[in-house]
């Protein structure tokens, strides 16, 4: 009966959704206040709706409904209840439902802390995140129903959930990773109703801007979340492996970073109008595509759900339309948005733009790396693969005028400014850097070319930056977005010492050793103590102790094989001793015929800074939507219009 | 010229150079970076769609199903080698370090490496997928009609 419930709610959710897409919009086009005023309610009605079925979904799991066969194929009785829980997105079906409810999520946000704003404008967004909500849920009922039932032979128990899955990491990973995508749409939406309607000013992009940096947050978050996930479950030490999927998650972060900072200039100079739209859409399609990706099966990778063409053929044609209909609509009125605020060539305008268009390139490599295999193969010339050194090295290239120019663009003044002005800066700043890279070669012996230049523009981006917040005079009177520029800036000077440190300065081995054995590894000897047999709820396994003697001090780490016996497969839960400055880090290979093991053991230097940097982005953009003129939208536009009315007057 | 104008100059001419740049870098990863994918086969007959052989010394990518009773160790170190085939023609892998989890006998899975010589490849990397239903798409299309075994375990290894 629940499950019935789930697909039913989800049915009038589709409807209500079409309403939403159709009625909104067109009593704001038509002026009609009656239609208008539909949005909120239609908003609130879907909300309740995908969550009467997500619910229902949850409580199929939480129950061992194995008569639905979703239920069945990932889950079983014998999984604790929080993984039962987040079983719910393990698979295609229930991550799609996720993906929903968080759209209708972002909408009924949207819905709710817009009272501000002009009905009109509400509904636009409202109806174009209603458009969105039509396709995803036709895809859902059509190709992917959560709900099917096994009838009338139901099995007892289940599939069980992959056991790659049956961790923290699946939790949080996926819904963070999906608030992100899903929140691009709320950037979309503004930039469609803004070409629908033709009215751009700072208060639009005043309005886009915190619904921007919330999904910009989340989906670091998300990114991060995953690869620290794969870095100690599935990645045998490494943290960043260009895989298709992450790829697909990456390409929105890049479109969504420059778009924040391109906000950033509509919002203050009135200016790169059309250049925010484009990048708005960008980066919403970007999800839409990482999403057409993941599902449609075209991909081989870990994240891959095996599915079936009609799905990939549906979300292709679905992707034609959205980013096809945004593009079109692009063309015919972005040159309405004309920008007429005016700026020289050396000015933080154009400093923000050349990372703007860096961002880009970076997005186009990746793309490309991503792509290019498929139409290899699909115009007949065979399948290729693209190695990871393509996109380090290209990514080696362009993080460094990056970096540079991240340093100095907060300390040039918009429109038009000197170099000579923050000459003495800069040079301290280069002095610095160059002398933090001389330290590390001549005192910690690290010869290595791009760790020294990675960590030199980690101190060049962190210097510029304190120099940059001790000229802003009184600290107490920054805003709160100020210092969440600091921070995030901070952030990427982590993210790129901690990249360059481990990229470069990390050793490994793998090695075969017995009991007792023992492995030298530069200044870590690891040693083998014991393995044992241990029993878990639903897998048992071999657990080997491995003690790590550096200098004086001493580590104990424990490294698991796991067997899971309702799937039959096996799974290596790696030994992890974190640190500040260098993690340590063993994982089991497979037991040899004479007893002894197969075993990496893995020395990573600065590994845990990739993630601090991202969490630092993170707390940057709470910091930036905290903010308080974001709460004070109304004032600005009517203050707007009267000074407007003034300079007229004049 | 005005100094507007020079300005502008100078933008379009540091952003054409910077293009010209970024494409001739790119380029030249992407010509280092492809790696082609055979399966046994192709290796031994020459690509399907080019008939195209790999040439000694090419960084390559291979997938296959692990011949059953190929696998081979060394009694000391982690160096192991087995074969991979689908549809005839065998393919040694020689391979250094920790095979993946699923990795097992009449299991498809990919190795990257370099063709050491016509029918042996040097593998630096072995994926088995984290699935005991996958097989790489390339080899469900190669063998089509020809039986996948499903893994079986030991006593041992289940730990019982």
């Amino acid at each position: 009966m629940i499950p019935e419930i789930g697909h039913f709610a989800l049915i009038l959710a589709l409807l209500f959704s079409i309403a939403q897409a159709i009625f909104p919009l067109w009593g704001a086009q038509k002026n009609h206040a009656g239609l208008v005023s539909l949005a909120r309610p239609l908003v609130i009605g879907n909300f309740i709706l995908v969550s009467i079925s997500l619910g229902c979904l949850v409580w199929a799991f939480y129950t061992n409904d194995f008569s639905v066969s979703y239920v069945a194929n990932n889950s079983n009785s014998l999984l604790p209840w929080y993984f039962k829980i987040s079983a719910v997105w393990g698979a295609h079906e229930g991550s799609l439902l996720l993906w929903i409810w968080i759209l209708s999520l972002w909408s009924i946000g949207v819905a709710l802390f817009s009272r501000q704003l002009d009905d009109e404008d509400v509904a636009r967004v409202i109806a174009v995140m209603g458009f969105i909500a039509v396709g995803f849920l036709a895809f859902i009922l059509i190709t992917s129903n959560p709900f099917e039932r096994t009838f009338p032979h139901f099995p007892v128990d289940g599939h069980d959930l992959n056991p790659l899955l049956q961790d923290f990491g699946l939790i949080i990973h996926p819904p963070m990773l999906y608030m992100g995508y899903v929140g691009f749409s709320v950037a979309f939406a503004f930039a469609i109703a803004a070409l629908i309607s033709g009215k751009l000013d700072a208060t639009w992009a005043r309005w886009t801007r915190p619904w921007t940096l919330a999904a910009w947050g989340f989906l670091t978050c998300g990114i991060a979340l995953g690869s620290w996930w794969a870095y100690y479950e599935l990645g045998w030490g490494g943290w960043w492996f260009w895989d298709p999927v992450e790829n697909a998650s990456f390409m929105p972060w890049l479109a969504g970073t420059a778009l924040i900072h391109s906000l950033a200039v509509t919002e203050k100079r009135n200016s790169f109008k059309s250049w925010t739209l484009l990048l708005a859409i960008t980066a919403f399609s970007l999800s839409l595509l990482g999403t057409f990706l993941v599902r449609s099966g075209i991909l081989v990778s870990v994240h891959a759900f095996a599915s079936d063409p009609e799905r990939g053929l549906f979300i292709l044609v679905y992707l034609l339309i959205v980013i096809g209909g945004a593009l079109t609509l692009y063309a015919a009125r972005a040159s309405k948005m004309e920008s007429s605020h005016r700026f020289t060539l050396f000015s933080r305008e154009v400093l923000l733009f050349i990372n703007n268009i860096l961002l880009i390139v970076a997005l186009v490599v990746v793309l490309l790396g991503t792509l290019l295999p498929l139409v290899h193969k699909e115009i007949g010339l065979g399948s290729i693969s693209i190695g990871e050194p393509f996109f380090n090295q290209i990514f080696a290239y362009l993080f460094v005028p990056f970096a540079l120019v991240l340093g100095i663009a907060p300390l040039v003044r918009w429109k038009q400014d000197k170099l000579p002005r923050n000459k003495s800066k800069l040079f301290i700043a280069l002095g610095l850097a160059t002398l933090f890279a001389l330290t590390c070669y001549f005192i910690y012996a690290i010869d290595h070319i791009w760790t020294l230049l990675g960590v030199s523009l980690a101190v060049w981006i962190v210097v510029l930056t304190l120099f940059e917040i001790m000229q802003n005079g009184n600290l107490r009177k920054l805003p709160l977005s100020h210092w969440g520029m600091v921070m995030g800036h901070v952030g990427f000077a982590f993210l790129i010492a901690g990249i360059s440190l481990t990229q470069f300065g990390s050793v490994e081995k793998d090695v075969r050793m017995a009991v007792g054995d023992k492995v030298d590894l530069g200044r870590y000897i690891f040693s083998l103590d014991s393995v044992d047999s241990v029993a878990g709820p639903n897998y048992s396994s071999y657990m080997a102790t491995v003690s790590v003697k550096h200098d004086t001090a001493l580590f104990k780490l424990f490294a698991e094989k796991r067997f899971y016996q309702v799937q039959s497969s096996v799974m290596t839960e790696a030994g992890i001793d974190p640190g500040f400055t260098r993690d340590l880090y063993v994982a089991l290979g497979e037991q040899m015929s004479d007893g002894s093991w197969a075993v990496r053991v893995y020395v990573k230097p600065f590994v845990r800074w990739i993630w601090l940097g991202a969490i630092f982005m993170c707390f940057a953009a709470i910091l930036c939507i905290a903010d308080r003129r974001y709460k004070s939208v109304l004032s600005l536009r009517k203050a707007k219009t009267s000074t407007d009315g003034l300079t007229k007057a004049v | 010229m005005n100094p507007r104008r020079k300005q502008r100059l100078l933008l379009v001419s540091i952003i054409l150079l910077g293009l010209a740049a970024t494409t001739a870098l790119i380029l030249t990863a992407l010509d280092e970076n492809i790696d082609y994918f055979y399966t046994p086969s192709e290796i031994i007959n020459g690509k399907n769609e080019t008939g195209i052989k790999p040439k000694v010394g090419q960084r390559l990518r291979i997938g296959g199903m692990v011949v059953e009773g190929s696998v081979k160790r060394s009694d000391v170190d982690l160096e192991v080698s087995f074969d991979l085939s689908d549809t005839g023609p065998i393919v040694t892998v020689i391979y250094d370090g920790i095979l993946p989890d699923l990795f097992r006998e009449g299991q498809g899975i990919i190795a990257q490496g370099h063709l050491v010589n016509a029918t042996t490849i040097k593998a630096f990397e072995v994926l088995a997928k984290h699935d005991e239903e996958y097989m790489p798409p390339e080899i469900a299309e190669a063998m089509k009609g020809i039986k996948h075994v499903k893994p079986e375990y030991t006593q041992q290894q289940l730990g019982n």
